[in-house]
Parts: C-alpha cells; structure tokens; sequence
C-alpha cells in the first residue's frame, strides 16, 4: 500500500511493472492515469496544481483505508504530482490489485471518484489570455453518492 | 491564538497563504464573521460560503463547527484532483 505526493514526474510502465510483478495473491490489476487535458481551443499553456502539504498524504491514506475496507484488494497505489505540468503530462495513477476484476476495476473507480473532491489539490488552467482555477463539477460531487 | 491557511482562489483573493489571528470566535461561521469585517477583500473571498469549503486541524468539517481546541483552519474553494 502507498500513497506518494510528489512533484516530479513518473514513468508509468515503471510503477505499473512494479506494482504487477510477481503477484500470486492478485489475479487482476487495474490502474487509470489522469493526464492534463488540452482545452477545446488547443491553447492550454500549462496547469499548475497547488496542495495542501500538510493535508494531502492523510487525506489520500484515509481514502485509500476505505477502499480496503470496502473491497478485496490485495495492494493499492496512488501517486498524486502538484506542481506545473504541460499538457499531456501525467498528473496522477492509481492501481489496484486484487484477486477478482470487479474488485479492482470498482476500487479504482471508488479512489478516483474521492479523491478528485476530496483530497486538497486544486488545478489552475494558464493561457496566452490569463489564468483562471478549474472549477468543481455537480457531477464530480454527484459521483460520490452512488458509493 | 490560530493558524489560518487559504488555498487557491480565497489565497489569492485574500492576497496571503496563512496568518496568525486572535480570535474569540465559537464556531467556524463566527470566526469568517470575523474576517469578513475585517477589510473588503476579506468580504469578497467570504461573499458565498457554498462556494467554500474548510478544513479544521486537516480534516475537512463545516462551518459550524466549534473551533474549541483548533489550532489550524483552513479555507479553499471545493478541491479539483485527479
């Protein structure tokens, strides 16, 4: 189980390698990545992703404590970067192991659902006109509900 | 005396990361009182509370809350991860 908020950079097929190798306890890994997105008019400069340090490592391991409680997992990750990224740089991944798909792939769900209204980072979008935060959507809140 | 921290949008608008505040407030609600009567840029980052989310001791509470035993509160608008 880890919890890492960092601001450099990772290689995914590392962690993913890592985190999968040499499993014989967990039949199914799921991971999902969040890469930053363009905006529609392609003009995305680069996000910043400010934290709250003292908060963030407690806040994910909290999360991270449900979905054990509430699936079969036999391991977790999430790695969390704040800081400036370019677009089509990775933000974050979790991954998921357990003995059973429906497991993995709900658990993952379940992390990322909490942790994009419940962990403290908060993304600031920079274009050639001006910056201006992400704002949260009603249905990234909605999402929550159905856990 | 009271560590209060502001994220994103409320830091830039109150125009400081954190400070030190004396405060004799009882609940979350009381102390943004407080603030708001402060100065105007204090009254613009409070305007809307359902806009705002806090955080007491670094677990996320409401505004209700007692601050009895507190000794950081934090103020952000709702969190945009992943």
């Amino acid at each position: 189980m880890a919890v890492r908020v960092q601001e450099e950079p990772f290689a995914l097929g590392a962690e993913v390698e890592a985190f999968a190798a040499g499993r014989r306890d967990a039949g199914a890994v799921v991971s999902f990545t969040g890469i930053v997105r363009d905006l529609a008019s392609g003009d995305l400069n680069r996000m910043v992703i400010e934290h709250y340090p003292g908060m963030t490592q407690a806040a994910l391991e909290a999360i991270e404590a449900q979905a054990r409680e509430r699936w079969e997992l036999r391991d977790c990750l999430i790695i969390h970067r704040h800081g400036e990224m370019a677009p089509g740089d990775m933000i974050m991944m979790v991954a998921t192991a357990s003995p059973h798909r429906a497991d993995a792939f709900e658990a993952a769900e379940f992390l990322m659902d909490y942790l994009k209204s419940r962990a403290p980072f908060w993304k600031k979008e920079i274009t050639a006109q001006g910056e201006s935060w992400v704002e949260s959507k009603a249905e990234d809140e909605d999402a929550l509900a159905r856990w | 005396m009271i560590d209060v921290l502001y994220f994103a949008w409320v830091r830039e608008r109150i125009g400081l990361p954190k400070e030190r505040v004396e405060t004799g407030a009882a609940t979350v609600a009381e102390l943004v009182e407080e603030l708001k009567a402060r100065e105007e840029r204090y009254a613009a980052a409070f305007a809307d509370l359902s806009a705002l989310r806090v955080a007491l001791d670094q677990e996320l509470s409401e505004f209700d809350a007692p601050l009895a035993g507190v000794r950081e509160v934090a103020f952000f608008p709702p969190m945009t991860g992943g």
